[in-house]
């Protein structure tokens, strides 16, 4: 056992971090530069981490724990690039069986974004749903059943939705939407949850990066901010509030290098449950960490102009994306104790 | 990054999860009576005689030269068995091995490490507990010796120690850090009486008081140089702060196994504000396991002294009070309407936590100005 990253995974980590610092938005009005978003999409492509998680049935390019590392860098500085939902939508088709194909895709998820869609066999959306994360996609994936398991079925992304979510458009997929199935794979129901394991982990890995950064930004601020003729990073009640922020978010960090470890080291329900630990976890932490930024901002901290909301709003929706801590908190009961509810 | 055993991690594994095995029930107790702690003793030697205890601490002194992660698997186990968790004294060793002399590790490290000297820590005072530099027990040097004066409180194991780490002050003429010195100092003489406290969960044999009325210390007995008291006793809290020196992860997934077989025999009757706090305790001590994992695989490299101890404490806090609240859940009313009151007992316990061994605040002040580099007045 050694839970450090090896000297690849720092160095990928550094990699990411310098990559969001230069082209990830500093401020709010930077998330309208569109030239900065462009140049930053270019230069993610250019990567090639999006593909982390293409490669056989058997085996992605690289583990759970890279796709999470690059994750997290880029929450950090609430990059506003696709990543999460290409990576996944990468993902689903490998273990589908769709080699070679180094299309970038969003993922349909339910309207309440807890759960993939599953579009009723004969490739039809019977009810509204939302592609997430759908900068730079042309097409979103959704699972159809298909006897004992899912084939993946493919639509194509309409006009954007407002979300909450001020860094990664989502865009509405109506009821009666086509999707076509054609040659995307079939997944086996053992498929789909190892592959949910790893969509709860790098959600919660987007939210421990987030967390990052808004304790960051409100460390910052309190340091310079003076009131009273002092700092107000000075007084023990702004003191005691930034340091529960970065304990929760050390310990969402601890839960999350397991569960993105387990993603393929463990049987699938395992790594479920490892994924719905650091979930539950990160989710609860989040709402404090973001929460907390936005106060120690003060007046300020509820102004638009203000990073912070940024923050909190990125993790809402990384928080309610496949389920937030209730329904983990519900799945663990499940699996551990034999909970009916 | 890679959680798994390797084959000589597994092979421990496999020692440690047989000999539980063979030693049965005998070891499963509740830590909330009086029994249990005054066994710890008897189980800390069972641990180290078997091989389980001392893990990474140098042959020359009884240890075992393990990896760090060693300790992992041995709180992973006892969790698993229902045993109770290993002696928390991690941190005294890193104290004394950190300031002490050859001298002073040789003549007390063997025997603190294999259990057959009990221990206990003489740090805190009635008037100072989180301004422990402002103590006021005094230690004047006499020939070869030093007078001790003073009065001790919340001294675990106080009752049984054959040993105390004093705190005292030895020069009132420099400032208050300044001014202070460890010794270790026999607690069976005529100038020592041990009193024991009732906590609120009615235990008596873990805390104590001591008072110091002319004991005396020979001057060979000093741990570290005049003065070194105070970067001793950081040092030593800096430790007793980490779940990894206190062995509680495995205290708290004990807990949580016993309540997920309540649960288990009778899933309908589980209330969803039950089933929600025994879920959240599992995923707050499934949290700590991994972070401690994490804390001792950055020790592979070699152990630093810093104030991330100061993190952790308020993570193990927040996960105990967590698994005292779903103990609450489960035994609260059985406890209050007069059944067996072991559930509730565990939560009473759980409200120490944020108090020992440094409280909430006191950390909160560590991480904000030494961690995250707030300014201070």
């Amino acid at each position: 056992m050694d839970a450090r990253p090896t000297p690849e995974q720092r160095e990928l980590e550094d990699a990411a971090d310098r990559l969001a610092l230069k082209l990830g938005p500093s401020t709010v009005g930077d998330l309208d530069d569109l030239e900065r978003h462009d140049r930053l999409d270019a230069a993610v492509a250019q990567t090639g981490w999006r593909a982390l998680r293409t490669g056989t049935t058997t085996a992605a390019m690289a583990s759970g724990v890279e796709a999470a590392i690059v994750v997290r860098a880029f929450a950090r500085r609430a990059c506003d690039t696709a990543f999460l939902a290409p990576v996944l939508a990468h993902d689903l088709l490998r273990r589908g069986g769709s080699t070679g194909d180094e299309t970038d895709r969003s993922i349909i998820v339910s309207a309440d974004l807890q759960h993939m869609a599953v579009v009723r066999d004969g490739g039809w959306t019977d009810a509204p749903a939302l592609a997430i994360d759908v900068a730079g996609c042309t097409t979103a994936v959704a699972l159809v059943e298909s006897g004992d398991g899912f084939s993946i079925a493919e639509a194509m992304i309409g006009a954007r939705a407002e979300g909450v979510d001020l860094t990664r458009p989502v865009a509405l997929i109506d009821a009666g939407t086509r999707c076509t199935t054609s040659e995307l794979g079939v997944l086996s129901r053992d498929d789909i949850t190892a592959w949910e394991a790893l969509a709860v982990t790098l959600t919660a890995a987007d939210l421990v990066g987030a967390m990052e950064g808004a304790v960051a930004l409100s460390t910052e601020y309190a340091k310079e901010r003076r009131q009273y003729g002092a700092p107000i990073g000075s007084y023990q009640a702004v003191q005691h509030m930034l340091a529960e922020a970065k304990t929760l978010t050390e310990g969402a960090a601890s839960a999350l290098i397991h569960a993105a470890w387990a993603v393929d080291a463990l049987a699938p329900d395992d790594a479920r449950a490892a994924a719905a630990v650091a979930k539950a976890y990160a989710a609860r932490a989040a709402r404090t960490v973001c929460e907390t930024a936005i106060q120690v901002h003060g007046g300020i901290g509820n102004t638009w102009e203000c990073m912070a909301h940024v923050f909190l709003r990125r993790t809402l929706l990384a928080t309610e994306l496949f389920g937030g801590d209730g329904p983990q908190l519900e799945l663990l009961a499940r699996q551990r104790w034999g909970a009916t509810r | 990054m890679n959680f798994e055993d390797s084959p000589d991690e597994a092979a421990f594994r496999q020692r440690i999860r047989q000999w539980l095995a063979d030693i049965g029930d005998t070891v499963k107790r509740s830590h909330s009576d009086d029994s249990y702690w005054t066994s710890l003793g008897d189980w800390h030697r069972t641990l180290y005689d078997a091989g389980f205890f001392a893990l990474t601490w140098p042959a020359k002194y009884g240890g075992r030269e393990l990896s760090p992660v060693c300790e992992v698997i041995v709180d992973e186990e006892l969790a698993r068995a229902g045993a109770p968790p290993k002696p928390s004294l991690g941190y005294l060793i890193q104290g004394i091995s950190r300031h002490g002399s050859e001298d002073i590790k040789d003549r007390f490290l063997p025997g603190l490490i294999n259990g057959r000297d009990r221990w206990c820590q003489g740090f805190s005072e009635p008037d100072a507990g989180s301004d422990l530099a402002s103590l006021r027990t005094t230690a004047v040097r006499d020939g070869d010796e030093y007078v001790v004066n003073g009065h001790k409180i919340w001294t675990s194991y106080s009752d049984v120690a054959e040993w105390c780490i004093v705190l005292a002050r030895t020069d009132p003429d420099v400032p208050k850090h300044k001014g202070l010195s460890a010794f270790a100092v026999q607690m069976h003489q005529p100038g020592i009486e041990q009193r024991p406290l009732r906590m609120i969960n009615g235990i008596t044999t873990e805390f104590g008081q001591v008072a110091f009325d002319d004991a005396r210390v020979p001057a060979a007995n000093m741990i570290g140089a005049p003065g070194e008291g105070w970067a001793l006793a950081m040092t030593v809290v800096s430790h007793e702060r980490e779940p990894a020196e206190l062995g509680f992860c495995a205290r708290y997934a004990k807990t949580v196994g016993e309540l997920e077989d309540i649960a288990r025999r009778a899933p309908a009757e589980v209330s969803a504000a039950q089933a929600e706090q025994l879920s959240w305790a599992h995923v707050q001590s499934e949290m700590l396991r991994l972070h401690t994992a994490r804390r001792l695989s950055e020790r592979i490299g070699g152990i630093t002294h810093g104030p991330d101890g100061s993190i952790d404490k308020l993570l193990m806090t927040w996960v105990e009070q967590s698994v005292g609240h779903a103990a609450l859940a489960f035994g609260g009313a059985t406890a209050i309407a007069g059944g067996s009151g072991e559930l509730l007992d565990t939560y009473l316990y759980s409200r120490s936590q944020s108090v020992m061994g440094g409280t909430s605040q006191i950390q909160k002040n560590i991480i904000a100005t030494r961690i995250l580099g707030l300014p201070t007045h």
